[in-house]
């Protein structure tokens, strides 16, 4: 709601000013629909990115270990709705203006002020709650899908979950109301418009402490430097980016809040571009990239770089020009390949490249929007992403920890090399290619 | 009756067929299989690191003939299968004792 009013304010204003009355051409009740229409209609794009994350980390994974990942996506978007319903939706809006931390209580629409005998709706800025509360919770479920794809391939089914529940439940939520549920950070001039940081940061931070305190998977660094592992299948890959790509006209697009006049349809129609050109932007920047560092294109990458220019638009999508989204997706498809180097050196086991795109392009993102919106400053830019990147590590890290005491995260190495299909589910991907 | 056996390139398993069924051969197995001879695989590239296959893929031939055509098929192979570049196989020829066609029993020559 925070959120909302913090963007249609201005845009209300400037209507007020520069059009006078024919802003208030459009009644109340039908702000109230468009914005709904809005909230659903983006919603289940957003939904659809878990079955891009789905394909993504199949292709990624070798074939002993597919119909694991795939149990976990699927999971995961289960669990994260489940949690937000019960906990993370109050956990996150139910915060006082400037607070920390939200109230602990189910959600539950309020439709009443709507469907009483004198409905206010508003200034056009209102919208059935259920659709706010769906919109919110194909986030969620993003922010924990990135962590599978850094960690597969070794860690143990249910430990990953018990991780998803925390984070899903209550890392997540929490850290979200501190800028989305209008708390402390959002007072404090922070900007991340679609979760640049607070939803691709998350998941990236937790991947990050998840695979330090994991370890990289068997024969992947040895003395002789590092072996790669290649997925199982680069079609698999691909589809699942553009899902992804699809998926984040939804995540960035429906984060403009509102669809009620004509001003918020433009806003809503220049991030789709944004976020279109900030893909394509990566895409060729790592294109090029690979080429002339490796010597030749390198699929996965590339695939990472169409991810990382949309995480690094996703902070600020509408302010940018076409030509800007493009120059901010380009670093993050440059970015990309640096990080899979660097990880590479520091022996961090990352499966399908979720640090680099969703990190280190988060980062990037979101001390980027200064650069076209003069209204942010780096200052309160750096305290968020430090803010929210601290409060991840210590939180996901004590989680790590705490199940790694109790039932261990990661899979005997037996078990590891007949793969988790195998050992975990006792099941094949592919059956009929070695039982026909 | 004699079997060969030949380690080929994959893309030139159609040549290699075409020719034997040119000098009269009726039948014989293939199978995908890896491997590796002097030249010691290659390396490839995957997200920015070099790797060595070790095993690089080829298609193995059987084929069991009579011994009088022995040496056109082993030309016929050679011929087909040549491509002058490392990695074009090798061709083996080996004794067999005896061969019997299951359905009607014909044994020797007359199964093959």
């Amino acid at each position: 709601m925070f959120k909302l009013l913090q963007k249609i304010t201005p845009l209300a204003l400037l209507g007020a000013l520069v059009a006078g009355p024919a802003n208030a051409a459009v009644e109340g009740e039908t702000a109230f629909v468009f914005n709904t229409l809005l909230f659903l209609v983006m919603g289940f794009l957003v939904m659809w990115m878990a079955a891009g994350f789905a394909m993504l980390e199949s292709g990624m994974v070798r074939s002993k270990n597919v119909a694991t990942i795939c149990v976990k996506n699927v999971a995961i978007y289960a669990i994260a709705g489940i949690m937000f319903y019960v906990v993370g939706y109050q956990l996150m809006y139910g915060i006082d203006e400037g607070g920390y931390i939200g109230s602990f209580s189910i959600w539950a629409p309020d439709n009443a002020a709507f469907l009483s005998e004198t409905p206010d709706f508003g200034e056009g800025d209102t919208y059935a709650p259920s659709s706010d509360w769906f919109f919110q919770m194909v986030f969620v479920a993003t922010a924990a899908s990135i962590v599978s794809g850094t960690l597969a391939e070794r860690i143990k089914l249910w430990p990953f979950l018990i991780f998803v529940i925390v984070l899903t439940g209550f890392i997540y939520p929490i850290q979200g109301g501190w800028q989305w549920g209008g708390g402390w950070l959002s007072e404090a001039g922070f900007s991340d418009f679609a979760g640049s940081t607070l939803v691709h940061s998350v998941g990236g931070w937790a991947a990050l402490t998840g695979a330090l305190i994991l370890g990289a998977r068997k024969g992947r660094f040895t003395s002789s430097g590092s072996t790669p592992m290649p997925g199982s299948s680069m079609p698999l890959a691909t589809l699942g980016t553009f899902i992804l790509w699809l998926g984040w006209f939804g995540f960035n697009g429906g984060s403009q809040l509102a669809l009620g006049s004509a001003a918020n349809a433009i806003s809503v129609a220049q991030i789709f571009i944004n976020t279109n050109m900030a893909a394509a932007g990566g895409v060729v920047a790592a294109l090029i990239f690979t080429q002339l560092v490796f010597g030749k294109v390198d699929l996965t990458i590339v695939l990472n770089g169409a991810i990382g220019g949309l995480v690094s638009i996703t902070a600020e999508p509408l302010a940018p020009t076409g030509l800007q989204a493009i120059l901010i997706g380009g670093v993050g498809g440059i970015l990309i390949p640096l990080a899979v180097i660097a990880l590479d050196k520091l022996k961090i086991d990352d499966v399908v490249g979720a640090i680099p795109a969703h990190l280190v392009c988060g980062i990037w993102g979101t001390l980027a929007v200064p650069l076209t919106n003069s209204e942010v400053t780096f200052s309160s830019q750096i305290l968020g992403v430090a803010a929210i990147g601290a409060f991840v590590i210590v939180t996901s890290t004590i989680a790590w920890f705490i199940l790694k005491a109790i039932t261990g995260i990661r899979v005997s190495e037996e078990d590891e090399i007949a793969g988790l299909d195998k050992s975990e589910l006792g099941m094949e991907a592919y059956p009929e290619f070695t039982n026909a | 009756m004699k079997m060969i056996v030949a380690i080929i390139k994959p893309f030139k398993l159609d040549p290699v067929r075409e020719a034997l069924t040119s000098v009269g051969v009726e039948g014989l197995t293939v199978s995908e299989v890896k491997g590796y001879g002097r030249q010691k695989g290659q390396t490839e590239i995957y997200r920015g690191a070099e790797y060595a296959v070790n095993f690089l893929p080829k298609v193995r031939l059987e084929l069991v003939v009579s011994d009088d055509k022995v040496d056109a098929v082993h030309d016929a192979i050679v011929t087909a299968a040549k491509t002058d570049k490392i990695g074009d196989g090798k061709i083996f020829v080996l004794p067999v004792e005896a061969a019997t066609r299951i359905r009607t029993a014909e044994t020797g020559d007359a199964a093959l």
